[in-house]
């Protein structure tokens, strides 16, 4: 499908700077710069289908809509406004010759970067041709062409939009982009709670386990062919592991005890997980290799630990929420269960997801009050490993949870709502650009997958 | 009563006897007319019973009388003329008194003594059969919660102290101890904390003495509430280490 492919290597594009608040705060705060560089005004008009032709028309619709929505919501790019755009949308390169171009970088527009294109549709096949160009460089603004073509499909245009969108991600300096990825997580819409996955952007939702049970903690391997979760389908709670390449379980050896919470390596050959496996009534962390041989245990604390999650830069380092001292609070640990460490130290603090980076912690904090009565709004927060500063994501009075970082670092899904009401968003590591991904049900506990 | 007359043919077979003995004797006088016979009166018979039906076990007083008799039977025993007797059969019977003149002529009477079964006896009070998991139910008591908390408080361990009681005086039922936890709090989290409340309970329970090996935990964290209102009492209800049955099949009866 792809005739042309530049491959960019781009680092992370992700900053974090930290600084005192001042000596009457007990935690000093973060600030997040989610690119590195100051934002590109960037313009998409609408690629140019065939007049005339109604199966062009709602092909197009489809790859606009999509391409658009992945720029706007990449962080990368301020979208210019289509209201302000000129009145000549261009098809080809050669539509921006003589004046045409600066029309585009003048004002109202004022645009830096454009992107267009043209698609065609002709012997069952939907054909689409699209550029970046660098308004700023008028003598030579070609930063990128791509020509896509595949089956006339309104999901296949959202394909090229989604493969068109990371490439202009990758040509503006934001590395591997995250159209491609997806999301999983746990629905009730069939009347059971099951793992559900979808694309990041909220489309193509479809149901992937029918255990009519209840399902929870749904995580996506590193490579994206396994979903582990658990489910008390066998009348306890057990890991579930099913292979997206073959539609099938694959086996995992069942215990006799608490089990809870599932975790990825980083590099997929073992799972970290919550058990109470002598029935002591204290969940521990315990790893085993994926296929269900060398069951050892971390942690010894007499008390719940729960949610690990590895560090994916290093696969080093541990992270995981615990109750040890009252409330559940997060900690770290080394992969071998040594030098626990805690993060949080008030509230409760719950759902820790590591950044791609390895530098940055999300996770659902209730920062005040320990009693009964304040059942309060939780909110998402990230805390900078190294100057143990944090930052409050999320401010809307709800509750937020389960948080999931995108591979690119720079977005993290969440669930938000009231309890049995729960939906996903996702939203920018530095606030901005809260989206609504899902809408019918009840859907929490995402979990992004990598590229 | 029945009266039987056999006198009849009696008096019948007398002329003809007086004529085959005056054949042949055509000289002879006339004999004397015979001497007339007195013949004794007829006897009559008679009797009841009061009542004529009784239950099993009650007995009736039979009254007989009798005229002209010389002897009286009852069923065939003699007694007195006139009498009374009381019986008590066990099945319903006939009575027939005879009575007998000096002749040997009889009357009779009979009278039928009904009995009847007495009603069955007023079963004795039906030992209730209530099932064992009606008594399961009545019996076995949860096990509630503080917020966040898993210890057993003082009204937990009332109820896990009859428990206790209760499955030492039933030991084939298993149980199932499900953890359960409010609305509030992260779902992963409460996962843990059902473990650690249905855990606490059942250390509870086997430290009173009953058998480990006939308790399972499950956690359902805050998946299965028992109400759903955002109230303290709501919450307070879900918060509970819930005892159910354990069926054949190893599953649990919700």
């Amino acid at each position: 499908m792809r005739f042309q492919a530049l491959k960019l290597s781009v680092g992370m594009a992700f900053l974090l700077a930290g600084w005192c608040a001042g000596p009457l705060f007990a935690q000093s705060q973060l600030t997040i710069n989610i690119t590195g560089f100051k934002k590109y005004r960037l313009a998409q008009p609408a690629f140019v289908a065939p007049a005339g032709n109604p199966q062009a028309a709602s092909l197009a619709e489809a790859f606009n809509q999509t391409l658009w929505n992945d720029l706007n919501q990449s962080g990368l790019v301020i979208m210019v406004s289509r209201s302000l755009y000129p009145q000549a949308t261009p098809a080809q390169p050669q539509d921006l010759n003589g004046g045409a171009m600066a029309a585009w970088s003048n004002p109202p527009a004022q645009a830096q970067r454009l992107v267009f294109g043209n698609l065609a549709v002709g012997n069952n096949v939907l054909q689409i041709e699209g550029y970046l160009y660098d308004l700023t460089q008028p003598s030579s603004p070609y930063m990128l062409g791509k020509r896509y073509s595949g089956p006339p499909t309104a999901p296949e245009a959202r394909l090229m939009a989604h493969e068109f969108a990371d490439a202009i991600i990758a040509a503006l300096g934001g590395g591997q982009g995250i159209a491609g990825t997806h999301i999983a997580y746990i629905s009730n819409r069939s009347g059971h709670k099951e793992v559900w996955l979808m694309d990041y952007d909220g489309t193509n939702k479809r149901q992937i386990t029918h255990l009519n049970s209840i399902c929870y903690s749904p995580r996506i391997s590193p490579g994206g062919n396994r979903i582990a979760f658990i489910s008390n389908r066998s009348g306890t709670w057990q890991i579930w592991i099913y292979s997206l390449l073959t539609n099938r379980y694959l086996y995992f050896p069942h215990f006799n005890g608490f089990i809870a919470t599932p975790a990825w390596s980083p590099d997929g050959t073992k799972l970290a997980f919550s058990a109470d496996l002598d029935h002591s009534g204290n969940p521990e962390i315990y790893v085993i290799n994926a296929n269900g041989s060398g069951l050892h245990r971390l942690t010894y604390s007499h008390s719940v630990n729960i949610a690990p999650v590895w560090n994916p830069k290093t696969g080093a380092q541990i992270a995981f929420e615990s109750d040890r001292t009252g409330l559940p609070q997060i900690y770290i640990m080394d992969a071998d269960g040594a030098n626990q460490q805690v993060l949080t130290t008030s509230g409760y603090a719950v759902s820790p997801s590591w950044s791609p980076n390895g530098q940055v912690l999300a996770f659902s904090w209730r920062r005040t009050g320990g009693g009964e009565n304040n059942g309060g709004a939780y909110d998402i927060y990230l805390m900078d490993l190294a100057s143990r500063n944090f930052v409050q994501l999320t401010h809307n009075g709800l509750r937020n949870d389960y948080p999931s970082w995108a591979p690119d670092g720079r977005h993290v899904v969440f669930t938000s709502g009231r309890p049995g009401h729960w939906q996903l968003f996702t939203i920018l590591a530095d606030g901005s650009n809260p989206a609504e991904i899902s809408r019918r049900g009840s859907n929490q506990m995402p979990n992004w997958s990598s590229h | 009563m029945q009266v039987r007359n056999r006198l009849l043919a009696a008096a019948a077979s007398l002329p003809l006897l007086l004529w085959l003995t005056g054949c042949g004797h055509k000289k002879l006088p006339p004999p004397p007319p015979p001497a007339p016979v007195a013949a004794a009166p007829l006897p009559t018979a008679s009797i009841s019973a009061d009542p004529t039906a009784i239950q099993r076990g009650q007995s009736s007083t039979l009254t007989w009388t009798s005229t002209n008799a010389v002897s009286v039977t009852l069923n065939g025993a003699r007694v007195d003329l006139n009498g009374s007797q009381q019986v008590s059969p066990t099945d319903s019977t006939d009575y027939e008194l005879v009575a007998t003149n000096s002749d040997g002529k009889t009357a009779d009477s009979s009278v039928r003594v009904t009995v009847t079964q007495p009603p069955p006896p007023p079963p004795p009070p039906a030992p209730t059969v209530v099932p064992l998991s009606e008594r399961f139910q009545q019996n076995i008591h949860d096990a509630f919660f503080d917020f966040d908390k898993w210890n057993i408080r003082g009204d937990a361990q009332q109820a896990l102290e009859g428990d206790a009681d209760w499955l030492k005086q039933n030991p084939e039922v298993n149980i199932i101890i499900e953890g359960h936890c409010d609305a509030r709090g992260s779902a992963e989290y409460n996962m843990g904390l059902g473990d650690r409340r249905a855990n606490a309970a059942r250390k509870y329970l086997v430290a009173l003495g009953v058998d480990a090996s006939r308790i399972r935990t499950i956690s359902y964290g805050k998946e299965r509430p028992f109400c759903t209102e955002a109230t303290s009492e709501c919450y307070q209800q879900n918060r509970r280490a819930h005892i159910v049955m354990q069926t054949s099949g190893g599953g649990s009866s919700q």
